[in-house]
């Protein structure tokens, strides 16, 4: 009887997604759940939870250092995104081209960096950026007269080595998206376009960046949330979660630093759910603008 | 020499100096994996090339030295191992489920699936954390494994590859008498094989490089994976260098050697979530 029963192929489906719907609950739902009730109350792990109202969010709209968090965290994301769009689709478009040599070796070898782990690249650079006279980038400045930097002591050299480490290690990958979404372009547009005398600029702002907008919007996405949610990166550079003034400090950061090490975690939950309303509500913004302006163009 | 040449060889040049600084930091640390530590504290990272001052002890004190690495090493692998071959197994399954069937709350659910990927795992660490000590599976590797075992991105994929496969297939499969668990484990997991490799990739990559939360479950040296492991070197009260440097060294190997051999499956694990749905 229960054998027929779940050998139905009305009960067959919920028996397959069953894994997903389980993982889902237990895994996002609760903790997304727990999160936000978490944010109402003062949580001390291994003690009774108290309901505190909206204290958190109160405190947290007077915390300097917190807001100091979310401007590193959008200055970070910022400059990631001006840098890691516009470049990697440059790129791809020029490695694209026909008069390109050796076109697979630079492919593989711009994704190397994606291959190491956070922890690992991390190490690298803070030694590369190291204040040494003897130092990779302090020697090379010092080729041009240039005294030695203090890169991990300064907030603005800091983020120039937070930014090469970050744009070292995704230049590549946001190239195959690009070289990928080139692919789904038909030849024929730019044969059309030449011979009605359009020129390469014309040919690259007129048919590439209008068709690679999928892709774009897609690597927009991603990079957003992963330059909001940064932190590992600044944990390496500074080995650990304490940066000189906070230079470093991240919106996760923080959470990690309240939840984690001060062990304060309604507080930390309350980072988080900020957090994710800044994501959401730029992301869907995003998606929403890059929707009308579609409309706009039909 | 005409526009045409000139135009590739100027093309190539821009490329090869990109390329150089892209290496850079590779033949950094691979140099300095011949170097000793007290170099590293004294001159810092740099591109000096002087043969005497460089030696294979940090190679030999990686294999014959008293340390954990090997331990990292062989968790991280054990880890990476479990964690993809179950990932795989239940994101296909799940894949299935979607692809193959029409049953109310699909839609609903598939909504989840996107919406798993658009929310940031960081802000779930800290309930995550509560659930896991709740749960007393602190410090064990299934608080690893289970939270990422329906992975959103893998089963995305997985539904793209299976939209591919003619549904005649199962007809079939139930004319003959499989009931549809055998459809799917005997007609349908052989056809769909050749996906599997690029996921295996990119969930094999992840877990390898996996950090933070990691970090948070794990508290048993013994039980460290690789990139906890390295971190650890690193302490307030100085830092082993001549173990970090050419364990950080030794860790991107196998991976690297991973990527020269199969790199299509690489690229395609990649760009697998760029795919319009």
């Amino acid at each position: 009887m229960i054998k027929n029963f779940l050998y139905s192929q009305k009960v067959a489906p919920y028996v397959f997604v069953l894994p997903f719907v389980l993982v889902f609950i237990i895994f996002w739902v609760y903790p997304l759940l727990s999160s936000f009730g978490m944010s109402f109350q003062k949580v001390t792990l291994g003690q009774e939870a108290s309901f505190i109202g909206a204290d958190n969010y109160t405190k947290l709209m007077g915390d300097t250092i917190f807001f100091k968090a979310v401007r590193n965290s959008a200055v970070y994301m910022i400059l990631t995104l001006l840098i890691l769009i516009p470049f990697p689709m440059l790129f791809a478009v020029l490695i694209n081209s026909k008069a390109m040599w050796g076109r697979e070796f630079f492919k593989s070898s711009f994704f190397f960096p994606a291959l190491t782990s956070v922890v690992v690249a991390g190490t690298i650079f803070r030694l590369m950026f190291g204040e040494m006279e003897g130092s990779l980038i302090n020697s090379l400045l010092g080729v041009f007269g240039v005294e030695p930097v203090k890169f991990l002591k300064g907030q603005t050299t800091g983020f120039v080595a937070l930014v090469a480490l970050a744009s070292w290690r995704w230049m590549g990958v946001n190239m195959l998206y690009f070289l990928y979404g080139l692919k789904n372009i038909p030849d024929d547009y730019y044969e059309a376009a030449s011979i009605d005398g359009a020129s390469a600029f014309q040919r690259f702002t007129r048919i590439t960046i209008p068709l690679l907008k999928p892709t774009t919007i897609y690597v927009l996405t991603i990079s957003i949330y992963a330059g909001l949610a940064m932190f590992i990166e600044s944990m390496m550079l500074w080995n650990g979660n304490n940066s000189p003034k906070n230079i470093g400090l991240t919106i996760v950061g923080y959470l990690y630093r309240q939840g984690i090490e001060k062990n304060n975690l309604g507080y930390a939950a309350a980072v988080g759910i900020v957090l994710l309303i800044i994501t959401m509500v730029i992301n869907l913004t995003q998606l929403a603008l890059s929707g009308m302006f579609k409309k706009e163009e039909e | 020499m005409n526009t045409g040449t000139l135009r590739k060889i100027l093309l190539f040049a821009f490329f090869s100096v990109l390329c150089l600084l892209i290496l850079v930091p590779f033949y950094a640390v691979t140099i300095a994996s011949f170097k000793p530590g007290e170099d590293l504290i004294r001159y810092g990272l740099n591109l000096r090339f002087d043969l005497s001052a460089m030696s294979f002890d940090n190679f030999v004190f990686l294999f014959t030295g008293e340390h954990a690495y090997f331990t990292w090493f062989f968790n991280s692998l054990l880890l990476t191992a479990v964690q993809v071959v179950l990932t795989l197994l239940v994101s296909a399954t799940v894949a299935y489920g979607f692809s193959a069937y029409e049953f109310r709350g699909k839609n609903l659910l598939f909504v989840c699936v996107l919406l798993i990927m658009m929310v940031p795992f960081e802000i779930l660490l800290l309930p995550l954390y509560t659930l896991t000590f709740n749960m007393g599976l602190m410090n064990s590797y299934s608080a690893i494994i289970l939270p990422g075992v329906a992975g959103a991105a893998t089963i995305f994929f997985f539904r793209q590859y299976l939209r591919g496969i003619p549904k005649e297939m199962i007809a079939a499969g139930r004319v003959d008498g499989a009931n549809e668990y055998a459809i799917y484990a005997r007609l349908i997991l052989p056809v769909m094989k050749p996906s599997f490799a690029a996921m295996a990739i990119l969930n094999g990559m992840n877990s390898w490089n996996n950090f933070l939360w990691p970090f948070m479950v794990l508290s048993d040296e013994n039980k460290y994976t690789l990139p906890i492991g390295l971190k650890t070197l690193l302490t307030p009260y100085g830092n082993n260098y001549d173990l970090l440097i050419v364990g950080s060294f030794f860790s991107i190997l196998p991976i690297l050697v991973l990527f020269l051999g199969f790199q299509k499956y690489f690229i395609d694990g990649m760009t697998a979530g760029a795919v319009k749905g």
